[in-house]
């Protein structure tokens, strides 16, 4: 079984998996692994990293040096391909005009999704994150507790590779011993700003980021993983062997043609697709799940968008994972006489508690890092330090004025220079030009910080997505409408991380670029723009207030399931996508038992 | 904040703007006479999934703009901005100046944005050099053009009569410098010696770290 380039799919299969990204990829990987006969369906094109990935260009070779376009929106060598902010002909829409009340959707129609370009910061949820409501009265609880998920952390973390220290602070959970790959060594900035924040209570630990810091134990990773099965050891052993370990340079946000870093395309695919239970189907656009006439899924409506045909394909079990507003359409879209609001949304819910990151960011000019030797620090491509929330107990005894926390990712170095390297000099030079514009460049380059925060969201009931009534796609499928509001908790931590990252900047003795934002509206990013969107169909323990239950199986349809982050009940300050992923093997494991009981 | 008494020099610096001489209207009406749009240039962008893998060279992706004078004067404030010294050389060697005509040809709004400004820039900057110099800015001495990049160094503190031209200088000082700056030899010149596969990574020398104060 490999990819459908015939474009002929199998009269059924076990199961249907529509997605490709973290959640479809680690679905597609545990099924097939234990034999189960799977159908991928990915929106986008084929997209092969090993042979595509710009790693040694520079943005010199780029036009526009590599500035970004509405057509490569994060610039020109971001791995993401057709898509973007926009995607031609599928557009989404806002029911207000108000530039604060609105969401933007991140898409990516391209094989993996936005695996192929995301930070790969891979943080554990912890126990206090999946029971906010019981904690502090705000949100929801899941109906999972940081114990149900903490194996399932270990294998993915074991499967991917993920670098970084166990610090044993606190919602900050240790992973297993043996699990975690030694994390690189810190930059001059991070270890400058390590040093510099310990003053004022902040700590400066390892990031944990899926880059492969060495390579993976492949002689006892896979025994670890799928005890007793002995044909998914040798594939997984084979596919452990076929990455590298980082080469310590290039952005991992292209990709990486070595496989160092964790995309799906590199790390989840090619064993499943070496166990022969896997197809893939690209460029198929889903429309809708179709039902029996007893309520049960039979299989998905998709369009092909090589020829614009609408066909038909058939499985036993349906899962989407194709993002979670992409699931919640999906589940909206298929409407029946049984289902007239939308399968699994007997509750109402489905659409409701959509959530972001709360980000807002702030730089300085750190003159103790001016004309340092030359130093070479690439590293890992992407962060090698963060901040993990740290005042529990100053929020726990009142003294904060928002719940939740934030952690914070900086950037500092003598990274590769690029467009902005020596612009917009002037605060600092008073607009010098010639010989002493060449000297001012040098001495300021490398010399730069930028702290940024990635906090938790309660989800409101202003935050949500629904069909809009009249828009539809090229492809005649009807566009989600969003609505947004930040609620008063969100900006009140955006006010207080302005407020840190200046304390921070002034701690290493550097400038900050503009003061703290008096109004916190101004600063925070616009919902969706992290691009950190869950929820839409949460899960729970009540039918009648949720859409899936603790596996992700809908209540309604119980062949059904969601494996992305729909089914999230909080957005914590840890970004998605480990969660993610441990989440999905999780199901996907429920889901092979229910299998075999007979039960789907 | 009241707008009821506006300065003076609000009234001033409005009439300034940009004052087109004959000589700068000419170059505009002759670009207009072969069919390019100072506002928005007519082609396709490179699309949503443009190849990674080629090296493009200005005018590649898209057709590009200047005529022969506006090129001569755009290479030349390029070097007046970022010239040759004891450590490399200038910009306009390293063709920064076709860069800028790139970007100001490119079909997507923030570039076409600048398109307007930096033409009508480099037609300024003639005017004025004839004004003050009798001779085109190209064929101004060193000390000539300093003298009149000088007035449009620093936006903040330029005269009202220079404040749209030093907002020019900036805009075309910024891509001068992301143009230099991303070539091989910009970036060795600021010390990165990164970009190259490596066994490890080891953090800082003893040597940054004693200069840091962190040993």
């Amino acid at each position: 079984m490999p990819f459908l380039t015939n474009r002929k799919t199998q009269p059924s299969y076990d199961v249907i998996v529509v997605g490709s990204g973290a959640a479809g990829g680690q679905t597609a990987y545990t099924l097939t692994m234990a034999g189960a006969k799977v159908l991928m369906v990915e929106a986008g094109r084929n997209y092969d990293p090993v042979k595509e990935t710009p790693m040694f260009q520079t943005d010199g070779q780029a036009p526009l040096r590599g500035a970004g376009t509405p057509d490569k929106d994060l610039g020109f060598y971001d791995s993401t391909v057709d898509g973007g902010w926009k995607v031609p002909g599928e557009p989404f829409t806002n029911a207000s005009s108000d530039p604060k009340r609105q969401f933007t959707w991140w898409r990516a129609r391209m094989l993996g999704g936005r695996t192929n370009h995301w930070g790969r910061i891979s943080l554990r949820n912890g126990p206090y994150d999946f029971k906010g409501h019981s904690r502090d009265g705000l949100g929801l609880d899941w109906p999972i507790t940081y114990d149900d998920v903490a194996p399932y952390y270990d294998k993915v973390e074991m499967l991917v590779g993920i670098y970084g220290n166990n610090d044993g602070l606190e919602n900050t959970p240790n992973s297993s011993p043996g699990v975690l790959l030694p994390p690189p060594a810190m930059r001059a900035g991070e270890l400058l700003a390590q040093k510099k924040s310990q003053p004022l209570g902040i700590p400066v630990i390892s990031a944990h980021r899926a880059v492969l810091s060495v390579k993976q134990d492949a002689d006892n990773i896979p025994a670890k993983l799928h005890p007793g099965n002995h044909r998914a050891q040798r594939i997984l052993a084979e596919a452990m062997r076929a990455r590298a370990a980082c080469f310590w340079a290039t952005d991992c946000g292209r990709g990486c043609s070595i496989k160092a870093n964790y995309q799906s395309p590199t790390v989840h695919l090619p064993p499943a697709l070496a166990t022969d239970n896997l197809d893939i189907l690209t460029d198929a656009m889903v429309r809708e799940v179709t039902l029996d006439e007893n309520g049960k899924a039979t299989g998905i409506t998709y369009i092909d968008r090589v020829t614009g045909e609408e066909r038909h394909v058939s499985a036993r079990v349906v899962v989407l994972a194709a993002s979670s507003c992409e699931t919640v359409r999906i589940l909206l879209n298929s409407k029946s006489p049984r289902f007239p609001q939308g399968v699994a949304n007997s509750s109402g819910v489905v659409g409701k508690y959509i959530m972001d990151t709360v980000a807002t960011s702030l730089g300085g000019q750190i003159p103790a890092l001016e004309n340092l030797p030359l130093a070479n620090e690439d590293g890992a491509g992407g962060i090698h330090t963060y901040v993990p929330w740290w005042l529990y107990s100053e929020q726990h005894a009142g003294k904060l004025d928002f719940p939740r926390g934030y952690h914070i990712e900086f950037g500092t170095g003598r990274r590769m220079p690029g467009l902005g390297t020596a612009a917009g000099l002037e605060w600092l030079t008073g607009g010098s030009f010639g010989r002493s514009f060449k000297e001012d460049a040098r001495r300021y380059y490398g010399s730069f910080i930028s702290f940024g925060g990635r906090g938790d969201m309660i989800p409101n009931e202003d935050c949500f997505c629904e069909l809009d009534p009249t828009v539809k796609d090229k492809w005649g499928i009807p566009v989600l409408r969003f609505h947004w509001k930040w609620s008063d908790y969100e900006l009140r931590q955006t006010a207080h991380q302005q407020k840190t990252f200046a304390a921070m900047i002034e701690a290493m003795g550097g400038k900050v670029r503009t003061p703290p934002a008096a109004d916190p509206s101004t600063v925070i990013r616009p919902g969706g723009n992290v691009k950190h969107e869950v929820g839409g169909a949460r899960m729970g323990d009540d039918p009648k207030t949720s859409v899936t239950n603790a596996f992700g199986q809908t209540w309604d349809v119980k062949n059904l399931f969601l494996t992305d982050a729909a089914p999230f009940c909080s957005n914590a300050d840890k970004n998605p996508t480990l969660t993610i992923m441990a989440l999905a093997w999780r199901a996907s494991d429920y889901l092979l038992e229910e299998l075999r009981k007979g039960n789907l | 904040m009241s707008t009821s008494i506006l300065p003076p020099r609000m009234d001033r610096r409005t009439a300034i703007k940009w004052m087109l001489t004959a000589a700068a209207a000419a170059a505009v009406l002759e670009r207009d006479a072969v069919g390019a749009d100072p506002a928005m240039p007519a082609a396709k962008g490179y699309g949503t999934d443009p190849d990674l893998l080629k090296d493009y060279k200005p005018g590649a992706a898209w057709p590009l703009t200047f005529n022969e004078t506006e090129r001569a004067t755009a290479a030349a404030l390029c070097d007046v901005i970022i010239p040759a010294d004891a450590k490399s050389p200038s910009a306009a060697s390293l063709g920064v100046h076709d860069f800028i005509d790139e970007w100001i040809s490119a079909p997507y709004a923030e570039q076409a944005a600048d398109r307007k400004p930096i033409l009508e820039g480099l037609a300024w900057l003639n005017t004025e050099s004839q004004r003050r110099f009798q001779n085109d800015f190209v064929s101004l001495i060193a000390s000539q053009q300093n003298a009149l990049c000088s007035d449009l160094a620093y936006a903040p503190i330029a005269k009202p009569e220079f404040m749209t031209a030093a907002q020019f200088f900036k805009k075309f000082r910024d891509l001068t410098a992301g143009g230099f700056y991303t070539t091989p030899v910009g970036m060795k010149d600021l010390g990165y010696i990164g970009n190259v596969p490596r066994a490890s990574f080891a953090g800082p020398t003893s040597e940054v770290l004693k200069k840091l104060g962190l040993v």
